[in-house]
């Protein structure tokens, strides 16, 4: 997907959201979302996310700053001229209309002929593979039926544009899984753009083409997900998404866009890619993937060897989880493959463990 | 497949259950025992005495138990006066009903289907002791209101231990001259008008208060706690009010020399001779009822309210449904069970309501209960009162079951 789309379906222009006069939900958003994109909005809550969705549903009024959509600035369009498709956090199908009802609603209150609408209405229950609920009342469907219809409905007037807010939290596990796919997959048949809010990471690797990282009303970073995990560009990004190991220290020296870090807590020094720290002497937090270590490498292999001791250790199937004391810090954790030629670790066992200087990022210092 | 199962030690499974829940069904019953017997007392009991007086009769037939039997085997439409030995029959009765001092009730019954036997009852009583045979002459002499056939009908219609006479009073009808049920000439039609009066009165109090609760309890449903719950302190302020306290202020305020009246007159919008006449009247009353019913609207609507999420509104409005229409086809429909609630609350609430008409209802604003309420008091004819209760029920009751066929009562949610 095209990151610098010369004319983006959604465009967010120095958005800035405040409830009540005091303090900033959303500081300066500036984001493009091109036609045809899956870009999720992720954070904790209280990050902002869902309220930029709501700006650009047209629930929430922005304080200031403009949203386009199409090129048209739509701050004064109320919501039902939007033309914006939406899956809301808990459906809010109509409880008192059947399933077939609720997808007519849309096209009922735009004036369209019985016919064309039940044709539409046929067609969208179809996709979501509920034809044969029609006229169930949502209170007869299950969560997973439920959520399915709610997709349809946001779907079968055919908007560009779609939001979803949050809507397999209600979910168990399996069940958010196959939506992921199947609403991946409709997105990918009907070529439609969607804004997907969650603060599930899993959700938001899975799904996205673009992932915008929310944290305390800005976006941390905006990238596709193997961006996001692989390159995070602060200490919060690199937290936020996937298993991360920290560790902290001060810059001692820099050399052909590496850093040297001495490792709070300890003598050690470790070499990592420069990322987004000051010069000599600035403190940084430097990120590793648990997934990089390498147990017992050979001497000069890598950049970074040092001992540890294993403090505890999870057997899980493929992997076992490893935390080890390294470097003074106790939480350093090593996903261990379970191939046969893995090494058999007991509890309080010292060995080497090591990892390459690109694969560890120097970052801020964060709290 | 029909063996019967048994526990471990071959007790069989029912006898044992039941052992097992008979301590705690006992303790159920005990706990409801209390209330049950206090409702029966305080509740039922009175309900069917009081409608078992709109049918009932005793008096006549008991009082003049000699001549009343005798009567029975007179023919009414023989156009003669009964035989001698019912009046020397009578002439007994009445010299019992002196002593025991009878006569009076049994002349007051008499008078309610005619007028004059209260009188013709008093006098008979303190003549019988005088008369001798024959009895029939001497009646007539002591009154000539004794050879009327007319009257003999009515005391051998209402000597029967049940009748419908009340009711049919209570309906603005009687009987006519040859024995028939008619209605009441136009000037003696009462209690038809105000049945009408008061159930449109009290359709029209119901609709107003749903008028102004609902925005109301809307409002409260959307509000953040605190300030709603601010706001439902103000809804119930009227609550801790006296309820005669709260009538008296609106005379105050709504009277030809009060509050409203001086304020209209001063801005000129009224002259000072052409004071409105707002209270004491229908106006007066709807105004009251209204004030003073309304929180029982507000709070199934606002109870109701506050379960729907404001995501439905959303996303109708997501669809492309204007707020008009969002609100009509969404919300509305989800607040059905609230409306129902405070409808029929009100209603059956305004429907018996008695202080308020009573003091501010003036002549155009009282209702049916009113009317039951000085026949209680006033006139102490217990059996049309009983008789006009019995039929404003009937009414509620059918209504409510309209109400159930339409929009059922599952539908309802009280709070």
């Amino acid at each position: 997907m095209n990151m610098t789309n010369e004319n983006p379906l959604v465009r967010f222009v120095d958005i800035q959201k405040s409830y009540d006069g005091v303090t900033l939900v959303v500081k300066s958003l500036n984001l493009d979302v091109a036609k045809g994109e899956f870009l999720t909005m992720l954070g904790p809550s209280g990050s902002g996310k869902t309220t930029c969705l709501m700006m650009l549903a047209g629930f929430e009024p922005a304080t200031h700053g403009e949203i386009y959509l199409n090129g048209q600035g739509i701050n004064r369009v109320a919501p039902h001229k939007r033309g914006i498709g939406m899956v809301f956090q808990n459906y809010a199908l109509f409880p008192h209309m059947t399933v077939w009802e609720n997808l007519a609603f849309p096209l009922e209150v735009r004036g369209m002929g019985k016919d064309e609408r039940e044709a539409k209405v046929k067609r969208a229950l179809e996709m979501v593979r509920l034809g044969a609920f029609g006229d169930r009342r949502p209170a007869q469907l299950s969560g997973g039926q439920q959520q399915r219809v709610a997709v349809a409905r946001s779907l079968v007037f055919d908007p560009d544009l779609v939001l979803m807010d949050e809507p397999l939290g209600a979910l168990d596990k399996n069940l958010r899984e196959q939506m992921q796919y199947e609403i991946k997959h409709i997105h990918e048949n009907l070529g439609l753009t969607v804004v997907y809010v969650t603060h599930d990471q899993s959700e938001a690797l899975t799904m996205s083409n673009r992932i915008a990282v929310f944290d305390d009303g800005i976006i941390q970073q905006c990238a596709p997900p193997e961006v996001l995990y692989e390159k995070p560009e602060n200490a919060f990004c690199a937290n936020f998404i996937g298993e991360n190991n920290r560790l902290r220290g001060k810059v001692v020296e820099e050399v052909n866009g590496n850093v040297k870090v001495e490792v709070d807590g300890s003598d050690a020094t470790v070499e990592a890619v420069k990322i987004k720290v000051e010069g000599v002497g600035a403190r940084a937090t430097l990120s590793l993937r648990p997934e990089r270590v390498v147990v017992g490498p050979k001497k000069g292999e890598m950049a970074n060897i040092f001992p540890a001791r294993a403090e505890e250790l999870i057997y899980l199937g493929d992997h076992i989880r490893t935390r080890f004391t390294v470097c003074g810090h106790d939480d350093f954790i090593v996903k261990i493959p379970n191939s046969a030629a893995h090494a058999h670790l007991r509890e309080g066992e010292t060995v080497d463990i090591g990892w390459n200087a690109e694969d560890c990022r120097a970052l801020d210092p964060s709290d | 497949m029909s063996q019967v199962l048994v526990t471990a030690d071959g007790v069989p499974l029912k006898t044992s259950l039941a052992r097992a829940q008979r301590r705690s069904k006992l303790k159920a019953v005990a706990l409801v025992a209390p209330l049950f017997v206090f409702i029966a007392v305080a509740f039922f009991v009175p309900i069917i005495d009081m409608l078992f007086r709109s049918v009932e009769n005793q008096l006549v037939g008991e009082v003049l138990h000699r001549s009343m039997p005798l009567l029975q085997k007179w023919d009414e439409r023989s156009g003669e006066l009964p035989e001698e030995e019912v009046f020397a029959a009578l002439a007994l009765d009445f010299r019992e009903a002196k002593e025991n001092k009878s006569g009076g009730r049994v002349g007051r019954r008499l008078n309610y289907e005619k007028p004059g036997f209260s009188g013709l009852f008093r006098k008979s009583a303190r003549g019988a002791d005088r008369m001798e045979a024959p009895y029939r002459e001497a009646f007539i002499a002591l009154d000539e209101k004794w050879g009327d056939i007319e009257n003999w009908r009515v005391i051998k219609r209402e000597s029967a231990p049940y009748t419908i006479s009340y009711y049919l009073a209570a309906l603005d009808m009687g009987y006519a001259d040859d024995g028939g049920i008619a209605r009441n000439s136009e000037d003696g039609r009462i209690y038809l008008k105000l049945f009408w009066r008061t159930l449109w009165m009290s359709l029209f109090i119901t609709f107003l208060c749903l008028i102004l609760a609902y925005p109301i309890s809307y409002l409260l449903s959307v509000l953040p706690t605190a300030k709603s719950n601010l706001l439902i302190i103000l809804v119930l302020l009227p609550f801790w009010t006296s309820l005669l306290v709260r009538t008296t202020a609106w005379i105050a305020l709504l009277q030809q020399e009060g509050v409203i009246n001086d304020l209209v007159v001063w801005f000129g919008l009224v002259d000072d001779d052409n004071r409105l006449a707002m209270i004491h009247n229908r106006t007066g009353t709807i105004i009251a009822m209204v004030h003073i019913l309304l929180p029982f609207m507000v709070l199934p609507l606002y109870s109701v309210m506050k379960t729907i999420p404001p995501s439905y509104m959303r996303a109708a409005k997501s669809l492309g449904a204007t707020p008009f229409t969002a609100f009509v086809r969404v919300y509305m429909p989800n607040t059905v069970a609230g409306i129902g609630a405070g409808a029929i609350l009100v209603f059956i609430l305004a429907i018996g309501y008695y202080i308020t008409p009573a003091l501010v209802g003036g002549q155009s604003g009282t209702l049916i209960s009113n009317f039951i309420a000085f026949h209680m008091q006033n006139s102490l004819n217990w059996g049309l009162a009983a008789a006009l209760g019995a039929i404003l029920l009937g009414v509620v009751l059918v209504l409510y079951f309209l109400y159930d066929k339409i929009v059922g009562i599952d539908n309802m949610k009280l709070g």
